[in-house]
């Protein structure tokens, strides 16, 4: 792949645009500061298109220019779809194939996370994005036990249900409670369970990294924008692979 | 087919049909007031202690309220209310005071007993006369209310610009509603730290440590109260603040609100069970007694049927929204709140990728504004199609506000454009208040030139929601698979709410839930419930509220 700049209307003009705010009062000076920081950014020429004093001692700032960066998509990580997507017959028939059983969901927000909207749009029949969630699925016995489950609910909850797959969405990120929970989890599951029985650990959330299931002690990270058909498809895949190995 | 006042229905509904859908909503929440009557809440009896002045904590962190309550419990139990036993002890002379009787009762060192005979008599007329003295204080504040309003000026326009501050430290707050009110806001709501609600205590004192916002405390209610006295002050226009009744103690929270001048409280019948898992019946009797206090307190509540929303789909289930709508209102003017105290919750919430989903909006909107024409509706914004596009979500805001300038909204939640990314930053509070601002100015009175055509799409949607809530109810109303219970818990199992399945034997708070005996008091429930001394005096402050 060959090396590539920002587009804005033509090509290689390398034209990006950018807002933030300065904490200080709307002024010539600010204007200039504003500038100087999109300068420091890279920006050069840097086009201060929109200023506004925001409040008392605040300027926010619209600003347009263009950087001389070159960025080589070679180079760049990420987590590619390592397993087949499925629809919900093809999944549903996999697990009949492999495990004889129905294949088991444990899933819930833990910590002091409320938010549901993440738990729910997987595994609520609803779904999300035109696909319908994991209940739909019927192989799949999806337990959701809703929001602000404690780690210790969670493994005894996925030891009673004898669950292949654990689901943990995590939405709220102050003080990255998300990758301190998530970290919390991993541990107790790994001394709940010896290795080879564990089931599956998944996490999902809007500002998780999908390249950090490692340092999280989890099997997989989703982000952002991930649809129910992808998880159910990424559990099949692993675990009617695990058996047949 | 005059709907109120003689006003012809925008929409070509039948007044027969909103009666119906209101005698549905009584019939089914009838057999729910009744339970709450027959049934107290440890928070119940904790909200009475401090409405009779106890406050403070031990040095654990543990209220005195829960270290009375709980030691009267395991003594008497808690079917009989704590009053009568903990008067009696002090009538006894085992404390001087609530808080020494508390610190002894701590220790151990105080047996409770139910009084009998005259001793009854006794403690019921001292327990009386102390919680009076709370009622009183929350009198005097809905008094200081109406005098500061009249003396510096109301918010100049509705509807009211509602924005919310969240940082978990209070001194920090303080200075950002402040700043958020000379920018506009004409309603501060401090958003609570996530899990408050599952707490069975109110923390005590200044907090500044919390996860995605501030604990609700008596100490940071008052600090942020006076600030926004200052900035009322200021500015020529009262700034109101909103703080949350809910979860496991959501009568003591209605209480320190009532205390501390609070002007609005979200509150609302079913969210503790359906979205944090707080028993049915644990809810419904600290509802009550909660809606009792803010009537008295000339708080308006804030409903949360936007919720429902982000989780069932916005169009399928418009007719929650409706049902769940009605059910409030009935439940709210049972426990004494009146029509301008009714915030009435819904959202803007439909997959913009849907045909005439401003169409659909309007039609949701304007049924609410038709069915309640004196509440003042809480209008919210959208959260669930907010993608990180943050111009896609500036564009979805805009269109939220004109549906708020279209349908007299009493409060508008402020969109953010940044909703789902971060917690609003300085400039997006500024942007969206732009937002705000340019639809008010440029469409504000738009409601006068629009007039739905009665077979249009509109009307004919409205009409339908509105039939599909009387045939929810009534659904509801012959639901008897539990036979015995009222059948809304049965629907509440049911998952008929935002598709969650609560029984009425589930859930948290339930081992704080007792039967109330055949020898029950409590002082606060009898004041509250009995007629106003001052009745005159109040409903003139009442009417001026009103009009406004």
């Amino acid at each position: 792949m060959s090396l590539i700049r920002p587009y804005g209307d033509t090509t290689g003009d390398g034209m990006v645009q950018l807002s933030f705010t300065l904490p200080i009062a709307h002024s010539k000076v600010a204007e200039g500061a504003a500038v100087q920081l999109a300068n420091k950014m890279g920006m050069d020429p840097a086009l201060v298109v929109h200023s506004k004093a925001m409040g008392e001692g605040f300027t926010f700032f619209v600003v347009y220019g263009r950087v001389n960066h070159l960025v080589d998509p070679s180079t760049v990580e990420v987590v590619e779809r390592d397993y087949p997507l499925l629809t919900p017959k093809e999944a549903n028939a996999a697990i009949k194939r492999s495990l004889r059983r129905r294949l088991v969901v444990v899933g819930g927000c833990i910590g002091t996370d409320a938010h549901t909207v993440g738990i729910d749009a997987i595994l609520n029949i609803k779904g999300f994005a035109g696909e319908k969630g994991l209940e739909y699925y019927r192989e799949l016995k999806v337990v959701n036990l809703g929001a602000q489950v404690s780690v210790p609910q969670l493994v005894e909850a996925a030891r009673e249900e004898k669950a292949d797959a654990v689901l943990v969405s995590q939405v709220v990120t102050q003080r990255d409670a998300h990758l301190l929970n998530t970290r919390e989890m991993s541990a107790a599951f790994r001394e709940a369970y010896p290795a080879a029985k564990r089931p599956l650990l998944v996490v999902g959330g809007p500002r998780f990294d999908e390249t950090m299931a490692g340092e999280l002690g989890v099997d997989r990270v989703f982000t952002r924008g991930t649809t129910p058909g992808e998880v159910a498809s990424y559990i099949v895949h692993r675990l009617t692979n695990r058996t047949a190995s | 087919m005059a709907l109120t006042r003689n006003k012809q229905s925008q929409l070509g509904i039948d007044s027969a049909d909103v009666r119906r859908a209101r005698t549905l909503a009584r019939q089914v929440g009838k057999p729910i007031v009744d339970l709450a009557t027959q049934h107290t809440t440890v928070s119940v009896e904790r909200a009475t202690l401090r409405l009779a002045g106890l406050g403070g904590a031990d040095p654990d962190g543990t209220p005195w309220v829960n270290r009375l309550a709980d030691a009267v419990r395991a003594d008497v139990g808690l079917e009989h209310g704590v009053s009568l036993p903990v008067w009696d002890a002090l009538l006894r002379g085992e404390g001087d005071d609530l808080l020494t009787l508390a610190q002894k009762a701590a220790a151990g060192s105080v047996t409770f007993r139910l009084p009998e005979g005259k001793d009854a008599t006794r403690a019921r007329t001292a327990s009386r006369k102390a919680v009076a003295a709370g009622i009183k204080q929350i009198d005097r504040q809905r008094a200081a209310r109406e005098k500061m309003i009249a003396k510096v000026g109301d918010a100049p326009s509705k509807p009211w610009i509602y924005l919310i501050v969240a940082t978990g430290d209070i001194h920090e707050d303080i200075p950002q509603a402040q700043a958020a009110a000379r920018e506009g806001a004409d309603v501060i709501a401090v958003i609570r730290s996530t899990g408050q609600s599952l707490l069975d205590f109110v923390p005590e004192g200044a907090t500044r440590e919390g996860f995605a916002g501030t604990y609700a405390t008596q100490e940071n209610f008052r600090l942020m109260r006076a600030a926004l006295d200052e900035t009322s002050k200021e500015l020529g226009r009262y700034v109101r603040l909103t703080n949350y009744a809910s979860g496991l103690c959501m009568p003591e929270i209605a209480t320190l609100a009532g205390l501390e001048r609070l002007d609005m409280m979200l509150n609302d019948s079913m969210y503790g069970i359906l979205f944090r898992d707080i028993n049915p019946i644990r809810t419904f009797v600290d509802q009550r007694f909660s809606r009792q206090i803010h009537a008295r307190a000339g708080i308006i509540i804030n409903t949360g049927e936007d919720n429902y929303l982000t989780t069932a789909d916005a169009v399928e289930a418009a007719h929650t929204v409706t049902t769940s709508q009605l059910l409030n209102e009935y439940f709210a003017k049972e426990a004494g709140l009146e029509d301008w105290q009714l915030g009435l919750g819904h959202a803007f919430e439909i997959d913009p990728e849907v045909p005439d989903s401003f169409r659909l909006e309007l039609a949701h909107a304007m049924l609410a504004r038709e069915l309640f024409p004196d509440a003042p509706l809480k209008w919210m914004p959208p959260t669930r199609h907010m993608t990180g596009d943050i111009f896609k979500g500036y564009l979805l805001d805009g269109f939220f506000n004109l549906v708020g300038a279209m349908t007299g909204q009493g409060i508008l939640l402020v969109g953010m454009m940044t909703e789902a990314v971060v917690t609003p930053w300085i400039s997006d509070r500024d942007l969206a208040l732009q937002n705000v601002r340019y639809v008010m100015n440029a469409a504000g009175n738009l409601h006068e030139d629009f007039h739905p055509s009665p077979d249009g799409f509109i009307a004919t949607r409205a009409r339908e929601v509105l039939g599909l809530a009387v045939g929810l109810m009534e659904e509801i109303k012959a639901d008897r698979s539990v036979p015995g219970q009222p059948p809304l818990l049965s629907a509440i199992a049911d998952g008929t709410f935002g598709l969650m399945k609560r029984p009425a034997d589930k859930g948290r708070g339930l081992d704080g839930v007792a039967r109330k005996s055949a020898d029950y008091y409590n002082p606060a429930t009898k004041i509250l419930e009995s007629p106003l001394v001052d009745e005159r005096a109040l409903r003139v402050s009442r009417d001026r509220g009103a009009k406004r």
